[in-house]
């Protein structure tokens, strides 16, 4: 690993000081799962590394916010989030996608701001923050930005996360209309792999089901059925079918990638997308979030 | 910010106070700095998990963990599961016993998973154990053998006495 200096500041105005005074050669370390590879591997040559775990307002935990919203710490690891009772209830498609992150080495070091802001387009997390309609709440030399996830993510390792801002927060918001979620996701083999597809879909209140998905091109997608026929039960199959091809329009798989070809990630789209339709729908009959 | 930072860390259950770069990861130091070889480097990408050691009792990938990092930590390595007279814990016992081990390179970090996956749950599903052992990868293909000693100890009377060390 070539060298570079570490500082941990201790409070946030030492952390954007330092980011913004070391601009483009300093980068930050949450839980190190990507940045430490990066750094061995040489694609990552930063002069400083900003380990932010000793900011209290990255602290790891999640809290219920005033009004009513899930507010998950940015240093917060997926172990925690997987068993949190709070997201199991309100977006268990979150608790189960953080619970198939890498392994339980990997779990119990990757944070939920480094899975985002690493902004890999099979990042397991990411279908099921946009499902639920996140909020990455950022702050930097300007101020505090909130930024609605669906506007976060640029492509493969980019987001609009401006130079010197720092993620402190994601939220989920308490919904006006509540929303049932399942995620689903392909690997090559069970266990530790990275995604071939992954995605989430979401029922609310009034029908509308949002469908959000990764691995298929540059950023993870989300769109959304507002003409009620996907949560519809008396919708025919083919119905159903054809609101996820329009849904599914924007797809690219990438046929360089060596986890699988384009066309069958498309194909197991459509699998996935019917298996958590399902999954969300029976959790909205049995009274579940 | 300096070059060389001192850390100060409990290795199994020994207070150690050390300096290190701030490119060095906790996986050199304990085999470098403090001759805790035990701890294997192999994938060094968080894949295989030879080098798995616990830090305040979680299993971590100790080549993604940078050595400053781990200042102030509780670490547990191969080297801390047998007694002080030499004798070996339950689960490396069991590990012996259903001959789960035969290159040995593994064996560490699988030991480690091992033991923190039971200090979590006494009594593990098959399902809770492949989930829990995942992250570690036997290149003799010895899982079945090394599932079979986790779930020796799980159903043997030893489980509290293991899990709590």
């Amino acid at each position: 690993m070539h060298t570079f200096a570490y500082a941990r500041p201790a409070s946030l105005e030492e952390a954007v000081a330092l980011l913004a005074e070391h601009g483009p050669d300093a980068r930050v370390l949450a839980g190190g799962t990507d940045l430490i590879i990066r750094l061995r591997d040489g694609s990552a040559r930063p002069r400083l590394v900003v380990d932010v775990k000793g900011v209290p307002e990255l602290a790891p935990g999640i809290r219920a916010g005033s009004d009513g919203a899930l507010v998950i710490g940015a240093t917060t690891v997926m172990t925690d989030i997987a068993a949190d009772p709070l997201v199991r209830r309100n977006a268990p498609a979150l608790a189960e996608a953080a619970a198939v992150v890498g392994s339980v080495q990997i779990r119990n070091r990757a944070t939920l701001a480094g899975n985002i802001c690493n902004a890999s387009p099979a990042a397991d997390t990411a279908p099921a923050l946009l499902v639920h309609d996140a909020t990455v709440v950022a702050i930097g030399p300007g101020g505090t930005r909130r930024i609605p996830l669906d506007e976060f993510f640029v492509r493969s390792g980019v987001t609009t996360l401006a130079r010197g801002e720092i993620v402190t927060a994601i939220e989920i918001p308490a919904p006006a209309s509540r929303i049932t979620s399942a995620h689903q996701r392909r690997t090559r083999r069970r266990g530790h792999d990275l995604a071939s597809v992954t995605l989430c879909c979401g029922v609310d209140d009034a029908g509308v089901t949002r469908v959000a998905f990764g691995s298929v091109g540059p950023r993870p997608l989300l769109r959304l059925d507002t003409a009620g026929v996907l949560a519809d039960p008396s919708a025919s199959p083919e119905a159903r079918a054809a609101a996820f091809e329009t849904i599914f329009t924007d797809a690219r798989p990438s046929a360089r990638s060596m986890r699988a070809g384009p066309e069958y990630r498309v194909a197991m789209l459509r699998v996935l997308g019917r298996r958590a339709l399902a999954t969300a729908l029976e959790r909205r009959a049995a009274g579940e979030a | 910010m300096t070059e060389g930072l001192a850390i100060t860390l409990t290795v199994n259950g020994v207070a150690r106070t050390l300096g290190v770069a701030p490119n060095h990861t906790l996986l050199e130091a304990l085999r470098d700095d403090l001759a805790l070889t035990g701890t294997k480097e192999c994938c060094l990408v968080g894949e295989c998990g030879a080098c798995t050691v616990i830090v305040d009792g979680r299993p971590v990938d100790s080549c993604l963990v940078l050595a400053v990092e781990a200042d102030g930590s509780r670490v547990l390595t191969v080297e801390g599961l047998a007694a002080a007279d030499g004798a070996l814990s339950p689960l490396q016992a069991a590990f012996l016993d259903k001959g789960a081990v035969q290159c040995g390179f593994c064996i560490p970090g699988q030991l480690l998973a091992a033991h923190a996956l039971l200090a979590d749950d006494a009594h593990p599903t098959r399902h809770a154990i492949e989930e829990g052992m995942a992250g570690n990868l036997c290149r003799c293909g010895c899982y079945e053998q090394i599932f079979e000693a986790i779930e020796g100890v799980a159903e043997g009377a030893v489980v509290a006495e293991d899990a709590a060390r």
